[in-house]
């Protein structure tokens, strides 16, 4: 199920002046791929799954989009920079912010994942079926970004952003952000 | 869908997100400072999905008469921003536990436990609520929820041998009970392995029962909202 946050009052309108080839759903997802997470910017936002659909109907695009938190600061950026570029491609757009339990961090394609890694941060491990558990955190099954050991230690269940935990490499002895799983 | 349960559950979230932000930059260690700061991030980040789903459905009444929203009254327009900030002190529904000014790190875990063995209680009963969206909203804030879950876990590993931190509990368990309709309160009797109180003990802590430090804490977290005309952009 979804719902509708109300509009933003700032909402990005299409340049209804000129003739313009219609937009196929293609064309948008391809300009999608172009808007960095404005935490992370390495990471497009399809590239985390975000984006749940795209609709091109009459010269309206409709894009539906999930928050990886709820209290993600950045909700308001991300659909503002959904609303421009669509309008950037003559459409007018309506964008949707889902908050239903849709989106999880197995969502986040492999190419983010190997993004991710480069920059240094942890790709989440897998959902399963029961909930993350703390003694799962304490364990060591969660491989450092920068020399691949294991032997890594919890630092803190929190961390720069909600998405994000602290964890310490005893091998390198380098600290690095673990993307929690959702 | 349960509106006045719905509006207690987003109250709760947003009283104790800015409790919980009153650490910011005072918890006794560097890395409380920086969970405590998440952890209100996310408690006011569920308030306002929860305020949003409110909004949306009292909109759907206004625009619908057969099938009437009650908005709370004094509302000036119905969005999440005017849920969360637009009603008097006395129409919030949140329950006393979370009003508290606790200047102190014992009783602050204590409630920190607390709350969340209370709330993973009413998230799970909503998580089956009829209402698909109110079904899937609780599933969101119940991913989230497990690590504030285990934060407190932790804690209470931590320090629940500790007579300050005993006392601490002993003192909060009744506000703890009275947060939560009485049917769920044998369940969070069992999950904490505590005796249920009597119910003279929660006279004056159940829902809505508000403290002075509602009051106090609503005068500033409204201020700014306040201190501008309706329909300001920010």
């Amino acid at each position: 199920m979804s719902r509708r946050f109300p509009p933003a009052s700032r909402s990005a309108r299409a340049d209804a002046s000129g003739p313009r080839s219609p937009v196929t759903e293609s064309a948008v997802w391809a300009a999608l791929e172009e808007i960095p997470d404005p935490e992370i910017p390495v990471v497009s936002l399809v590239d985390l799954g975000v984006i749940r659909s795209v609709d091109v109907r009459a010269g309206q695009v409709r894009v539906q989009f999930t928050p990886t938190f709820l209290g993600c600061p950045a909700l308001e950026a991300m659909r503002s920079a959904l609303e421009a570029k669509v309008a950037a491609l003559g459409a007018e757009p309506e964008v949707q912010v889902i908050t239903d339990d849709s989106w999880s961090t197995d969502r986040i394609t492999p190419a983010g994942r190997e993004k991710l890694r480069e920059a240094g941060f942890a790709p989440p491990a897998p959902r399963e079926p029961t909930k993350p558990r703390l003694a799962q955190l304490r364990s060591q099954v969660f491989r450092c970004p920068y020399c691949g050991s294991t032997e890594t230690r919890l630092e803190n269940i929190f961390g720069p952003t909600p998405c994000r935990s602290l964890r310490y490499c005893e091998s390198c002895r380098q600290p690095f952000e673990q993307f929690k799983t959702i | 869908m349960n509106e006045p349960e719905l509006l207690g559950l987003a109250d709760d979230e947003l009283i104790l997100g800015w409790r919980e932000s009153e650490w910011t930059g005072i918890a006794p260690v560097l890395e409380e400072d920086v969970a405590f700061s998440s952890i209100a991030q996310n408690e006011i980040g569920h308030a306002r999905a929860v305020y949003g789903l409110l909004a949306s459905r009292f909109d759907a009444g206004r625009a619908d008469a057969s099938a009437p929203g009650q908005a709370p009254s004094g509302l000036r327009a119905l969005d999440p921003d005017a849920l969360a900030f637009d009603r008097r002190p006395e129409e919030y529904r949140c329950a006393p536990l979370v009003e508290l000014r606790l200047c102190d790190w014992a009783r602050t875990i204590a409630r920190r436990w607390l709350y969340e063995t209370a709330d993973e209680v009413r998230i799970t009963a909503l998580k089956d609520d009829p209402d698909p969206e109110v079904a899937g909203l609780a599933a969101k804030i119940d991913r989230e929820e497990v690590y504030h879950r285990m934060h407190a876990e932790m804690w209470h590993e931590r320090l629940r041998d500790e007579p300050r931190f005993r006392e601490a509990v002993e003192e909060l368990w009744p506000y703890a009970v009275a947060l939560l309709p009485e049917e769920q309160r044998p369940e969070l009797a069992q999950r904490t392995s505590l005796e249920l109180p009597s119910n003279s003990l929660l006279l004056d802590k159940e829902r809505a029962a508000h403290t002075d430090e509602l009051t106090e804490l609503w005068d500033e977290m409204t201020s700014v909202r306040r201190s501008a005309p309706a329909g300001s952009q920010w």
